[in-house]
Parts: structure tokens; sequence; C-alpha cells
């Protein structure tokens, strides 16, 4: 029969983040939330914990460690904050994972073991202002050979990571051509500081406050040819693979953020009292926390599943699809939830829950939304492909 | 340089403790169970200065089967190998057992240094490290919030109320150690794969020759002969300033004796 109970050294592994996260995350986070600035202590104790690396093999400077270990990870953060987590997750699963994957020898060893470090993080700039579910579609960002180089333009919209002090590269798609009247696809390494790379500011976001999200514009921005990542017209097939691993990775962020909810009510139900009793002590709020509860299990289970096919090396994309679109309306509604059972505490932003409920949304939208997530599903049964 | 340093398992203080009806003794069970806080702090302390000087961590822990959880977390932080003292025989005893023990086992296994928390978050004595100096007949350098090592030379800042004494002594030497000393380090994923494969040496009592008449609750010098639940809190005290508001609020410290 199957199991999911954690073998020794990920519960440690799991212990040891939750540590890190009470200790070190909760303490200051609110504050860098509330500044709308960007946790670089954390980021790099962090990185000393060797969150960074975790999927990585040693060579590279990463902890041996496998996808399912990094997802844990994501939970135990995203239980206390999302910011910190979302920096994690598209450090490592947008960021370097590319690289790794496909990376040549040469590439590989110039940017991975710092990125495995969290001395530097990485982006990866797929979303334009004119789409991010319809890709190629709404791509618009060319880039042309010249003279051994690529020369690139056209804008990406909210990536993630691109416009820290510590980024070292953001890997961009192109349209690099077309093949049978199709756009053929490629992806290209961009150093940060590359002239003609320009970093917007950073938006005003209405969550994930302390993460760093900005629009990049490429205008004649030239790299060596040689920073061309994977085979050339490969790039949206190489990407479909990181994006299925991206969604379990979220998938698990999200059910970390909904079992945070069940944390804090849990707590405030049998602190707070109303009319005699504590909060907790009535039906109505007991059983709010019970469906919390249920939503949070449920959407470990899942991406526990979808993280375990994934490291046996089994087709994952539905289960992928599942876990994400399931975590994430589960996230969506504890932290709806969890805001009422705090009441008026829980619309103050110095509140976790507050946070929470901000945090929530961009759950079903990032990484494909959650009418993504069930093209994706209805797909897979063999329901009519959308239509492009 | 062959450190020693002594860890406890203790319940977690983010936990409700209660004590046993039977023996009045601690529950062990019913808490989640975790390194004592300050010996993490002794076992970076320990890490630091082999990193330094050279020489292996040893971790010695006295405890129930369960007690290897934390045996396993500071070989994860990088300790090199564990020796475990587990018998049920040892249960329940009290300070002079449990110092003679850990010093049967550290005659045997040998020592330079010896580095302990200055206290257990259980227990709260804060006298083991100095019954175990006592016992193993080396000088004790207790609540150091620093430590150095030269050659067989070691000194401590003994933390006191006025700031510090600087204390001397030579190898081989028994240190407790409070938090200020220094920020310990959380396992990495690789440190907690290497710890599987590091050595874990289990002793019972007639392993380490113990006489089992010296420890366990029976033995115990001390006994619990009764105990109650902390009263819930009471309402506090208002001061009213009425301009001497400072002075009343200094004298309600002063009368409990805490300026
Ligand atoms: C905070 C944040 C961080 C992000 N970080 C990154 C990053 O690091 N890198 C990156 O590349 N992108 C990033 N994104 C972009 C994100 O992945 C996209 O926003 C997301 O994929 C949706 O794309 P869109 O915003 O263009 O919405 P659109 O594609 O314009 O969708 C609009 C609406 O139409 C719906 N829709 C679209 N097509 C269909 C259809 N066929 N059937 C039914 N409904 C449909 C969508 O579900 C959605 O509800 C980030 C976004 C945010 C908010």
């Amino acid at each position: 029969m199957i199991g999911f109970s954690l073998d020794d050294e990920h519960e440690a592994l799991r212990r040891t983040v939750r540590d890190f996260a009470r200790q070190a995350v909760t303490p200051v986070i609110g504050e860098f939330y509330q500044r709308g600035e960007f946790p670089y202590e954390l980021v790099t104790e962090m990185g000393k914990l060797g969150l960074f690396g975790l999927p990585f093999p040693e060579e590279h400077g990463g902890m041996g460690g496998d996808f399912f270990a990094f997802c844990l990870a994501l939970h135990e953060l995203a239980r206390v904050d999302s910011s910190v987590a979302i920096t994690l997750e598209a450090g490592v699963a947008l960021g370097a994972m590319p690289i790794y994957l496909f990376g040549t020898a040469e590439q590989r060893e110039r940017w991975l073991p710092p990125l495995c470090r969290g001395e530097r993080l990485a982006a990866f700039g797929l979303t334009e202002p004119g789409g991010g579910s319809d890709i190629p579609g709404g791509m618009r960002t060319t880039a042309s050979l010249d003279d051994g180089s690529w020369v690139i333009n056209g804008s990406k919209s909210f990536i993630t990571n691109s416009g820290t002090a510590i980024t070292s590269l953001v890997t961009a798609l192109a349209i690099t051509g077309r093949s049978d009247d199709r756009p053929e696809i490629s992806a290209i390494i961009v150093p940060s500081g590359t002239p003609g790379l320009t970093v917007g500011p950073e938006y005003s976001k209405v969550g994930w406050c302390a993460s760093d999200t900005r629009e990049l514009s490429f205008s004649d921005c030239r790299v060596p040819a040689a920073n061309l990542l994977g085979e050339r017209g490969r790039g949206y097939a190489q990407f479909l693979r990181i994006l299925d691993e991206g969604r379990v990775a979220i998938a698990a962020l999200a059910a970390g953020l909904a079992q945070g909810c069940v944390d804090e009510c849990v707590r405030y139900a049998g602190e707070r009292s109303a009319f005699g009793h504590a909060i907790g002590h009535y039906q109505a709020i007991q059983f709010k926390i019970a469906d919390m509860e249920a939503r949070a299990a449920t959407a470990r289970l899942a991406w526990y599943d979808a993280a375990a096919r994934l490291v046996a090396g089994e087709p994952v994309k539905k289960q992928a699809a599942i876990a994400k679109l399931t975590a994430g309306e589960a996230a969506m509604a504890n932290a709806r939830d969890a805001t009422q059972v705090f009441g008026g505490y829980g619309y103050m932003n110095e509140f976790p829950v507050a946070r929470f409920y901000r945090d929530a949304k961009v759950l079903e939208i990032g990484e494909g939304t959650s009418e993504v997530q069930r093209m994706l599903i209805a797909r897979e049964l063999g329901l009519g492909r959308p239509a492009r | 340089m062959n450190i020693v340093v002594c860890v406890k398992q203790v319940p977690d203080t983010w936990s409700e403790r209660t004590l046993r009806e039977s023996d009045s003794t601690l529950d062990r069970d019913a808490a989640d169970a975790v390194i004592n806080e300050l010996d993490e702090y002794a076992i970076e302390e320990g890490l630091r200065l082999a990193e330094a000087h050279g020489g292996e961590v040893t971790i010695l822990s006295m405890g129930p089967d369960r007690a290897t959880e934390a045996i396993r977390k500071a070989l994860s932080m990088g300790a090199d190998k564990a020796v475990h003292l587990v018998d049920d025989a040892l249960a329940g005893s009290d300070l002079l057992g449990t110092s003679a023990a850990l010093a049967a086992v550290l005659g045997q296994i040998g020592f330079d240094l010896v580095i302990l928390g200055s206290e257990s978050t259980d227990a709260r004595t804060g006298a083991l490290p100095a019954m175990l100096a006592e016992r193993l007949g080396v000088p004790q350098l207790s609540y150091a919030s620093k430590v150095e090592v030269d050659g067989s030379a070691i000194s401590i800042h003994r933390l006191a109320d006025y700031g510090y004494d600087t204390v001397e002594a030579t190898l081989p030497a028994v240190v407790s150690v409070v938090e200020k000393i220094n920020e310990p380090r959380y396992p990495t994923f690789k440190g907690i794969m290497a710890a599987k494969k590091k050595p874990v040496q289990t002793m019972s009592l007639a392993d380490a020759g113990i006489d089992p008449a010296t420890v366990g609750l029976a033995n115990a010098a001390s006994e619990v002969t009764g105990w109650a639940k902390r009263p819930p809190r009471q309402a506090g005290t208002i001061v009213t300033d009425e301009g001497d508001g400072g002075a009343k609020a200094a004298g309600f410290l002063a009368e409990r004796k805490f300026i």
C-alpha cells in the first residue's frame, strides 16, 4: 500500500525549516512587508541553510536533495510568510533549475554555485504585457543573431527576483524565427547589467510585498550567442517541463499558506473570548476551522502526490495541475476564513492572517491561472484542445 | 582537540508541560521533544572550536531511546560522532545520579574539553556543569559568554551582573555556556543526510561501569513530595500617575526585589 509519511531525513529538514521560519522570519517579516522592502538578510540566512541548493547535486554547490525536499521547505516557509517563500520558489524552480536542466557545462559552472548558495538570484522571463496564459500567442519579444550576438527587443511583465541587488541573470524567452509559419521560441541568458536591459521599478502589489517583481524591457540588448540556453527553437518545450515543476512548487507554497491559516486560527480561537467563552467554544468557529484544516490537508496530499511522482520520474502534468488548482483555491478560501475568525484584527496589516489574505489571491494567478489548470486537466482527460 | 558536548533532550517550551500523577516526574511523552536550547549553543561552540583548532566533536546524551532524535540533530549540525547512554535504570535520576553517570562515561571515552549549556529548560538547576567538573576533578569555567583556547590554556568571559570576569584554566576542563556566546547554526540538508552515516555508540549502565545503586528515581537524594498547578494569573496593579508615578512604579519593583 502507499503511505505518505516522511522519512527521517525529510522530516528533519521540515523541522529545521519550521524552526527557522518561526525563529528568524516571524519576528521581522511584518516590517519588511509593510515597507515593501526586500529582506536581503533573510535571503542570506536561507542561503546558509542551503535552501536554494536543495534540489541540486553537490558538484554544483547544491545540497544533494530532491525536488520533494525543496517543496517541503516552501511549505514550511509559507506557513509563516509567502514573500520569502516565493523568492525561494522563483529563485530555484524558475531561476536556477533551467540552467541546471538545460545548461552547458560552462553555463552550469558559471552560474549555479552562487545561485545554490543563495548569494545570487536568477529570474525567469516568460510573461509579457500582451499575455501570460497564451504562450506563444501573446509573445512579442524577439531575438536575432547578429555578428555572434543575440540582439533582444521586447518586454516582460511581473518578473520575480529580476531587480534585486543580488540578481545575476534573467532567462528570457524570445521568438528567434519562424518555421512552418509558427514562431520559433528559444531561451537566452541575459546577465544583470547588460546594456539595453532596463529593469523597471518595483510594482505596487496587493500581496507578496517583501518579494521583488519588476517589468523588464529589452532594447537592442546584446548578449553572446553562447548565452542560448538549451536548443534553439526548443525554448517552449523546455519550459513546459519547468512550468510543471513550478506548479508543484507553487502548490506546496499554497498548501503551506493554507496550513498557516489553520495554525493562527487554532491559537487565536483559544485566546480570544466573546460572550463569556473563548470563540473556539462556538461551533460556528470550530466548523470554519475544521473546514480549513480539511482544505489544507487535501492540498498537502495533492502536492505530496505530484512531487513524489516528479521525483520518481513519472508523468506529472495532470497531478501538477490538480495540485496547483486545489492548493491555490484552498489557500484563498482559508485566508478568507482566517481573516473572519480574527475579526477586525484580521484586517490589520500587523496580523499574519492579514498578510495571508493579501498573499493568497496570486496563488490562483501566477504560474498558470486556475482556468489554465482546468484547461490542462481537461486536456489530459482528452477533452477538446483549447483554441489558440 | 577532543571536545565532548553534553546534550539533553527536553520537552519543547512551546508545548504544555505537565508532571505525571504516578511519580511526579515530567511527562515526557506528552510534549514535543527538542534539544535543550542552551545545548545548541554548546554544540555550536564545540563546532567552532574544532573548526578553528582542529579535533573532533563528540555528542554525549543520557536519555531514553527517543533521545536519538536530539543526537541526530546534533550530528546534522556537524558533530562527528555520539555516545548515547541509555538504560531503563537511569529514569528519574537526580543531579547526583546524572553527574555520576555522565562522569563515568566521560572517564571512559576521554576528553580535552567538555561543553554544556549552563542549564536545561526543564529542570533549571544549572548545577550539573559544576558537579560534573567536581566528579571529573577538572576546572570548571561556567556561564561563558566567550571561550578562547590557546594550546592547553583556556579562558572564558564569565557573565556577571556587572559585566564579565575573565577566568582561565588549563585543559582538560568543563565549560558551560550562556546564549550570548554565539548564534547556533541550523542543520543543512547535506548535514542531515551525512548524519545518517555518523557513528552513534549506545552504552548501558553495565557498559559504562556505573553502579545501578547510584542512579535512578529510587536512589535520588531529593524527592518531589507534592506539586500544584501554577495559579491563574492575578489582575495587575494599576499605578495612577499623580506626578509620582515613576517613584510608585520603582517602589513596586523594589518591593519585589526586581531592582
Ligand atoms: C506577483 C507575480 C509574480 C509573477 N512572476 C512571474 C515570473 O517570475 N515570471 C513570469 O514569466 N511570469 C510571472 N508572473 C506572471 C504570471 O504567470 C501571469 O500573470 C499568469 O500566467 C497570467 O497571465 P496574464 O496575467 O497575462 O493573464 P491573462 O493570460 O491575460 O489572463 C486573463 C484572464 O483570462 C483567463 N484566460 C486566459 N485564457 C483563457 C482561456 N483560454 N479560457 C479561459 N480563461 C482564460 C485567465 O485565466 C485570466 O483569468 C507573475 C505574476 C504575478 C502577479
